[in-house]
């Protein structure tokens, strides 16, 4: 038993970690945030944050950061779509707000 | 004693204003809408004259106050109005001057800006009208923020202190549009924070934001343009309005773009009656 936990170990050290990201996975997040941002400049709804976090990723794709750079690219997506939403919610909710 | 005075005169107008009729459907005009609104501050800041209310932050703070009637013993905008001068008088190419494209050559009609243009079916900014004029005229669109716009921006304003915005909605249902969108936009919340201008700039006027004094909305415009300390330089109503929307982590959107454009129509007709005082000053 105590053979077999060692020899999982010494596998699971000797193999690449579970969740690191492929230059593929790193440039398709990119492109999909890239696209939901967008979305989002066109519905003149975007956040600078987002700006921000499309730049970090960028940089850490050049720099072949891959985990790095998928990480930024799904901030900025979330960030993306969140904007969206705001802007969605926004269409009516405004009324509320007015000064009557 | 005149505090008192000024204080029971808002107090009067804003039971008057507030009893501005609503549609029965719950929508209002906005004649109406611009009463309920001069009407709210009015009654939140009942020591401030309407004549003011242009002042922003240093009508409302008293501190501040005094430190802006230090700073206007040199006013910072006063460069800007020299150089806009010499610009405003300096001849096209073609031999016009700005002079020929306004109304009564340019002189007290700052306050009637932005004004819906029926040709267009858009609204105009003044900073707008001055880049039509040299189109026009054959000459390169300016920089619309800053630098020699703001300073013949300034030159207009100061020819129109005094003088209450007297914006106009005209009988045409896309100019009750662009106000529409206008409020619309005032009163959105945006950028990654989840403010609107009203959320800054209504009930928390008169309130800090960490090292600042939030400005009325009533009469927000009708200082502009402004040398702001925090620019080091003068900047139009729009680098006002790009600002704010940075400081909300909102993307600001193009320096000429029909919302902010709006958005200015919007908020100069809430102040009219307010008497112009730019150009300004601001921290």
């Amino acid at each position: 038993m105590i053979r077999a936990l060692f020899l999982a170990a010494g596998l699971a050290m000797l193999s690449p970690p579970a969740m690191a990201a492929t230059q593929a996975e790193a440039e398709a997040a990119l492109a999909a945030a890239q696209a939901a941002e967008t979305e989002a400049i066109a519905a003149k709804a975007a956040w600078t944050p987002t700006e921000a976090a499309l730049a970090e990723a960028r940089k850490a794709l050049a720099s072949g950061s891959w985990d790095a750079a998928k990480a930024a690219a799904d901030e900025a997506q979330a960030l993306a779509k969140l904007s969206v939403e705001q802007a969605n919610e926004e269409k009516t909710s405004w009324r509320h707000a007015v000064f009557r | 004693m005149r505090h008192a005075l000024v204080a029971a005169l808002n107090a009067t107008c804003a039971l008057l204003l507030a009893m501005a009729p609503a549609k029965a459907d719950g929508s209002t005009v906005p004649e109406a809408e611009r009463m309920a609104f001069q009407a709210f501050f009015f009654a939140k800041f009942p020591q401030v004259a309407k004549e003011d209310f242009g002042n922003g932050p240093y009508a409302v703070n008293e501190g501040m106050r005094k430190q802006w009637q230090e700073i206007m013993q040199f006013p910072p905008y006063e460069l800007a109005l020299d150089e806009g001068h010499v610009e405003w008088d300096k001849p096209f190419a073609n031999g016009k001057h700005y002079a020929d494209c306004f109304d009564n050559k340019g002189e007290g009609i700052r306050q009637t800006y932005p004004r819906f243009i029926a040709a267009s079916g858009q609204v105009e900014t003044l900073e707008g009208a001055i880049n039509r004029c040299r189109v026009e005229n054959g000459e390169p669109p300016l920089e619309p923020m800053t630098g020699t716009m703001a300073s013949l921006a300034a030159v207009m304003s100061e020819s129109s202190r005094g003088k209450p915005f007297a914006i106009t909605i005209p009988d045409d249902p896309r100019a009750l549009a662009a106000y529409e969108r206008g409020k619309e936009f005032f009163y959105s919340r945006k950028g990654q924070l989840g403010v609107s201008c009203a959320s800054c700039h209504m009930s928390p006027a008169g309130e800090r934001m960490r090292g600042d004094i939030l400005a009325p909305a009533l009469g927000i415009l009708a200082g502009m343009p402004i040398y702001r300390s925090d620019w080091g330089s003068m900047g139009t109503s729009i680098r006002r309005i790009s600002t704010c929307s940075s400081q909300t982590r909102a993307l600001p959107l193009q320096a000429d773009d029909e919302e902010y454009r709006n958005l200015e129509y919007f908020m100069s007709y809430m102040s009219n009656g307010i008497p112009i005082v730019g150009p300004g000053t601001r921290p």
